[in-house]
């Protein structure tokens, strides 16, 4: 679950990281308020993606009249798939250093990574392609944490000179900020060394672990759901996990793995898939439901179920699919491709109930299925 | 990781219904399941074996190599570190959506004491004909049959196809090895790799990966150096970008973790990279030639 930036800085704040004054702004009004309280701003677009500045999105205003007229671009500007609909107006900072930091999940370590850099406003990638010399990486054994001396151990021979233990300060309270806060990512880009000697969090992008979340309450609360289609938000209501594609062969599979698989090998096929949509893990006793959800993709035209069952029976998912056609009697043609656990039993209900055998492999299933919707592209 | 027919297995999570379901399974099968643990039902007798208070108490009392956990995401920590603390040297971590800084601290007292995890978010591990520790479909004979085809996957249905259209091509599996579908894991692809390249009852290997992170590159940089043919097979070159697809671990974020990525490392290192899986006999029958 992504963070916008004025819901991940306060984290910051409680770990004893300093950040620019700052408040929300959802009107040019509210925003021009928000101004004349704080002075010279940054007019920022919150939206839960990076590249804000390159789209137009973050804007420096000197008064509330400028903090207004910034507002009224920015508020309704598409960024990305987002429309900004929220305005971080924050303190301006006179900059005389900046430098990138962040903790991650990072699955090579098999634990956090704390990375420094002291070149910072720019993305990572783009430091490790630029100037890997200025930038530090340090695994952390999750059991122990990180200690100030493991940050300052990190800074060795970056030449930060009287401001280094400041930094070592902030990678620390950084860490304790991720740890606590269940992150996949806690990063601060840039970290700023001000004019007047402060080390400041200008920018911070949260990444909350999904598989966290039921453990995060409070903190979920804050994150920016994902916008689902209706079909999406319909499938979460049944607890399915369904992403709409534009494509017309609608895809029944269990298991993520087999269900991409499903959509790749349509693709190989020439034809285009119009959905993933998994049954796989507990919710493969939900064949029902899910069905009706893929059939009411007014853009299906055929559709493919292909179970291959191993926890997932695939009796039990077949039954479920063979209620599903009975009642709704939709008039797209279905092609199954059924192994695995359960096989025997479920071929044997589709002979009995549907009068049809399944295909004797997906691909033979898939390029039926392409054909009975106009064939390849 | 491969599991073997003499191993005697402990069932973390043994009286519940998935646990029991596929404790009974095994048992079919030939896993030598000796114990289970519930904290709340120490001392009752469940599929035939005594159910322990805790890892601990099932080593101390009648001792096991092999742990699997049936655990929900919540509680899997707490009882993986009690089997590592029991001394357990292998464990299978089923369970999906366990907060992945658990999994972190399950994996770093691993390494500490020497003990292997394969998981989380795995469908469990077979050895055809000798035991198989998990959610798989072991028993069901088209699908898995002694031979010497090794057979590595991220996702255990995806797995399941891809052993079955082996078997239909004549062939066998030596091991079947699901890594799971989680960010990050006990055992790589890559260690998956390295351990079936080292077994002698192994003359080819698959690889069944899917989109996001970098386990298949890894892995590529080993099967450079191998002198057994590698196939694999990767899901996910028609999923969108930036959406986790049904696994946590299977989301492409900006030019990471793609599947053009993968396949070109793949190819790179000698591997034969299919288009769809129904081709995977067809291809190891050509690469054993």
């Amino acid at each position: 679950m992504n963070f916008e930036e004025h819901a991940a800085k306060p984290l910051l704040a409680a770990a004893g990281i300093a950040v620019p004054a700052g408040r929300l702004a959802t009107t040019p009004e509210a925003a021009a308020e928000a101004a004349a309280a704080i002075g010279a701003v940054v007019v920022k677009a919150q939206v839960p993606i990076g590249k804000r500045g390159k789209a137009g999105g973050i804007r420096l205003a000197k008064d509330p009249e400028e903090t207004r007229q910034a507002a009224e671009a920015i508020l309704g500007m598409s960024i990305g798939a987002h429309t900004v609909e929220r305005l971080l107006i924050e303190a301006q900072a006179s900059i005389a250093t900046e430098f990138y930091a962040a903790v991650l999940n990072d699955p090579g370590s098999k634990g956090p990574l704390v990375m420094f850099s002291s070149v910072g406003g720019m993305d990572i990638e783009e430091i490790a392609a630029e100037r890997p010399d200025a930038l530090r990486r340090h695994a952390v054994d999750v059991r122990g944490g990180f200690s100030l001396d493991d940050a300052r151990s990190m800074l060795e021979g970056l030449d930060l000179g009287a401001h280094e233990e400041q930094i070592a300060t902030t990678l620390e309270a950084l860490y304790r900020a991720y740890a606590e806060n269940d992150a996949e990512l806690l990063e601060i880009n840039p970290l700023a060394l001000l004019d007047d000697g402060r080390i400041v969090a200008l920018d911070c992008k949260l990444v909350l672990d999904d598989s966290s979340i039921k453990r995060q309450t409070e903190l979920s609360q804050r994150g920016t759901p994902e916008r689902p289609s209706d079909l999406e938000a319909k499938g979460q209501s049944l607890g399915l996990k369904y992403i709409d594609l534009d494509g017309e062969i609608g895809v029944l599979a269990n298991g993520a793995g087999l269900t991409m698989t499903t959509m790749d090998v349509i693709t190989h096929h020439g034809g285009r898939p119009a959905n993933f949509l998994e049954i796989g893990g507990d919710a493969y006793t939900k064949a029902t439901p899910a069905l009706e959800l893929v059939l009411s993709n007014p853009n299906v035209k055929s559709l493919v179920v292909n179970f291959c069952g191993a926890f997932a029976r695939t009796d039990v998912m077949t039954e479920g699919v063979i209620d599903a056609l009975e009642t709704l009697e939709p008039a797209v043609p279905v092609f199954f491709s059924v192994h695995g656990t359960g096989a025997a039993e479920a071929r044997v209900m589709l002979r009995e109930r549907l009068g049809i055998a399944p295909y004797p492999d997906m691909d033979a299933a898939i390029v039926a299925a392409i054909e009975a919707a106009g064939g390849p592209a | 990781m491969i599991v073997r027919g003499n191993e005697r297995l402990l069932v973390q999570g043994i009286t519940g219904k998935q646990g029991s379901f596929w404790t009974q399974r095994m048992q079919e099968y030939g896993t030598r399941v000796v114990g289970g643990v519930n904290p709340k039902k120490a001392g009752i007798q469940h599929c035939g074996v005594p159910v322990y208070a805790s890892s601990k108490d099932a080593m101390r009392e009648g001792g096991f190599d092999v742990s699997v956990l049936f655990i929900p995401p919540l509680g899997a920590k707490a009882a993986a570190l009690d089997a590592i603390e029991a001394g357990c040297k292998k464990l299978v971590i089923l369970t999906e959506h366990i907060p992945v800084h658990d999994v972190m601290h399950v994996l770093a007292a691993a390494r500490e004491s020497g003990a292997r995890v394969v998981g989380p978010n795995t469908a469990g591990l077979v050895t055809p004909g000798e035991a198989f520790v998990g959610f798989m479909p072991a028993f069901e004979t088209d699908i898995f049959t002694p031979g010497r085809i090794g057979v590595i996957s991220r996702s255990g249905s995806l797995g399941t196809l891809i052993c079955l259209n082996l078997v239909q091509a004549g062939f066998g599996e030596s091991a079947f090895i699901g890594i799971g579908g989680d960010p990050i894991l006990g055992t790589t692809s890559r260690d998956a790799l390295e351990t079936l390249d080292e077994d002698v009852g192994t003359d080819a290997v698959v690889i069944v990966g899917e989109i996001g992170g970098a386990m298949e590159e890894a892995a590529a940089e080993y099967a450079a150096s191998m002198q057994k043919p590698v196939v694999s097979f990767i899901a996910g070159a028609a999923s969108p970008l930036g959406k986790k697809m049904g696994h946590a671990g299977a989301i492409v974020m900006g030019d990471k973790g793609t599947y053009r990525s993968k396949r070109a490392a793949l190819e790179q290192a000698g591997a034969r990279v299919l288009d769809t899986p129904s081709d995977v006999g067809k291809v190891v029958a050509e690469m054993l030639q």
